[in-house]
């Protein structure tokens, strides 16, 4: 039976060269859109937070996970918002 | 249940790679972020049904005061202040994902998650008061420039050991949680330490640093609480800030440690003689110059989002282009705060993203250019770093308006440029010097015109 941390860590490794090769192809006129996506895509941490949030417990464990839930959410909704609002700026000639 | 909201995650994991790939064009960019935002919303939902969740509550607290400041914050925010906010979010990315590692920490945790759990919350204490302090210093609500004191390098040095320290003695005692609280003060302090040696000017490279720091540490976080969504969503976020730091490293000749430590425009530069002297032209002149020209390069700087003047400068290149003149716009990497910043500014007042050329594309048609307008931009267009070897900046790569047949400078006054360095270029034959506020100057060419 091959450990479970094995197995995150192979699929960090891939990840980090699939990054790579997607971030490498994005123009530099997107540079800041792509940088206040990334801010959303790293609210992900909400997900991890969910769980630490709703145990229940009302113990520090709960108390530091709902306040992980609110930045985190921060992050997602007002990362996508603003990348939306400055995708919708970019036109193309003529369009 | 638990495999479903597993496959759910895999489904996340494969819309939000889709939606990053989509946002390798500006005409597909839009809807490669909504397929992120979809792959987000997939993942939380599958998170809410963990069966380990028997209370909502708190939850739903969090999520309404999250979507209510960011929601605020995205809707209220400036263009010419996107710098800030990324650097914010950057924060509170960081501060996150120091909180779930803290309160992923339970008793008998293997030592494996220890060490992941140490490590997130030293990536995410470390971006989170670096990006405060790099907020700060964007906003210019702390003084912008490099602080540097005597025995930085020591105190910094002895943070690290302290920080290493606690980590082992953490990973040793996780139930004694002094090293803990040691680690989580020392890895805040440490964030501050990082960023205050840094300059303004080179803030691009910063951001682009802690934004990787914050997928980064997002990852960690995943590790301590064993979830794959959170492993890929944060590799790819860590991967794509490398990328943008190395680009505007690259972009400003220099390697990473040296704009990390080096306290760069603090100052420390030796003053070099330029031969020529200053010709100043008043709007009047410039318009009539313009008039006659037949291709036309702007080449905007931070000036132009300090001034305000990106519609101006719009409506002065549509003019232009009305009179038959080719206007192009040529943006260096490192031009304004953050990485394509002059990109968003000029999308904002509806300049079309074809006209907006990169380096590498505007300088080999120099030659052909009657009059490249440079609106405060300086240090990406001095040619001190092609021809003066002692000058700091040499080799970097420049935007070589120089080579223009003219070259107006709007500037506000001779000051030299955020590196302090002195600019060849104001003393060329070939360049004329428009003072004033960049705004004023633009108007006033305009309202000739019209």
């Amino acid at each position: 039976m091959i450990p479970a941390e094995v197995f995150l860590t192979f699929i960090l490794m891939l990840s980090i060269f699939l990054g790579f090769e997607l971030i490498n192809k994005v123009p530099a006129t997107l540079h800041t859109p792509l940088m206040s996506g990334a801010n959303a895509i790293s609210g992900i941490t909400l997900v991890g937070a969910i769980s630490l949030a709703g145990t229940g417990s009302q113990d520090l464990s709960n108390w530091l996970g709902a306040a992980a839930v609110a930045l985190a959410t921060i992050n997602v909704v007002g990362g996508y918002m603003v990348t939306d609002r400055m995708l919708a700026m970019f036109k193309k000639k003529g369009s | 249940m638990d495999n479903l909201i597993q496959y759910s995650y895999v489904v996340a994991a494969a819309l939000f790679i889709f939606g990053l790939k989509q946002l390798g064009s500006p005409a597909t960019a839009r809807r490669g972020n909504f397929v992120s935002a979809i792959a987000m919303l997939i993942a939380v939902v599958a998170a809410l049904l963990d069966q380990g969740i028997v209370e909502y509550q708190w939850i739903a607290v969090g999520v309404v005061i999250g979507a209510i400041i960011g929601g605020a914050a995205a809707r209220l925010v400036q263009m010419t202040a996107m710098p800030e906010m990324v650097a914010l979010f950057n924060g509170f990315g960081g501060m996150a994902s120091l909180l779930v590692g803290w309160a992923a920490l339970a008793p008998g945790s293997a030592t494996f998650t220890l060490v992941t759990i140490i490590l997130s919350i030293l990536i995410g204490g470390v971006t989170f008061t670096g990006s405060m302090i790099a907020y700060g210093k964007l906003s210019e609500r702390i003084g912008s420039g490099a602080v540097l004191f005597s025995g930085q390098q020591v105190v910094n040095s002895l943070i690290v050991l302290g920080i290493l320290g606690g980590a082992v003695m953490f990973c040793l005692q996780p139930d004694n949680h002094s090293w803990l609280y040691l680690v989580v003060a020392l890895s805040l302090v440490f964030g501050v330490m990082a960023v205050i040696p840094i300059g303004g000017a080179d803030m691009p490279v910063v951001i682009s640093l802690l934004n990787s720091y914050s997928g980064l540490a997002a990852c960690a976080a995943g590790f301590a609480v064993n979830n794959n969504i959170l492993i890929v969503a944060g590799a790819l976020v860590g991967a794509s800030g490398i990328i943008l730091t190395q680009i505007m490293c690259k972009a400003m000749n220099r390697s990473l440690a040296n704009v990390l430590f080096s306290g760069f425009g603090s100052g420390k530069v030796e003053a070099t003689v330029v031969e020529g002297e200053i010709k100043p032209i008043s709007a009047e002149d410039a318009y009539y110059i313009l008039e006659a020209a037949s291709n036309v390069a702007i080449i905007p700087g931070y000036g132009m989002a300090v001034a305000q003047a990106q519609h101006v400068v719009k409506e002065l290149a549509e003019l232009l282009e009305r009179n038959g003149a080719e206007v192009n716009f040529g943006i260096h990497p490192v031009a304004g705060r953050m990485p394509g910043h002059m990109n968003v500014l000029l999308a904002e007042a509806d300049v079309p993203y074809d006209q907006l050329l990169e380096m590498d594309d505007i300088n080999p048609r120099m030659e052909n250019v009657d009059v490249a307008i440079v609106i405060g931009a300086n240090d990406v267009v001095n040619p001190a770093a092609r021809e003066i070897e002692s000058s700091p900046i040499y080799g970097m790569p420049v935007i070589n308006v120089d080579k223009a047949r003219t070259v107006f400078v709007l500037k506000r006054s001779m000051a030299s440029g955020f590196a302090g360095i002195e600019n060849p270029l104001f003393y060329k034959d070939n360049t004329r010097m428009l003072f004033g506020d960049a705004k004023e100057s633009i108007g006033q060419l305009v309202r000739e015109f019209s």
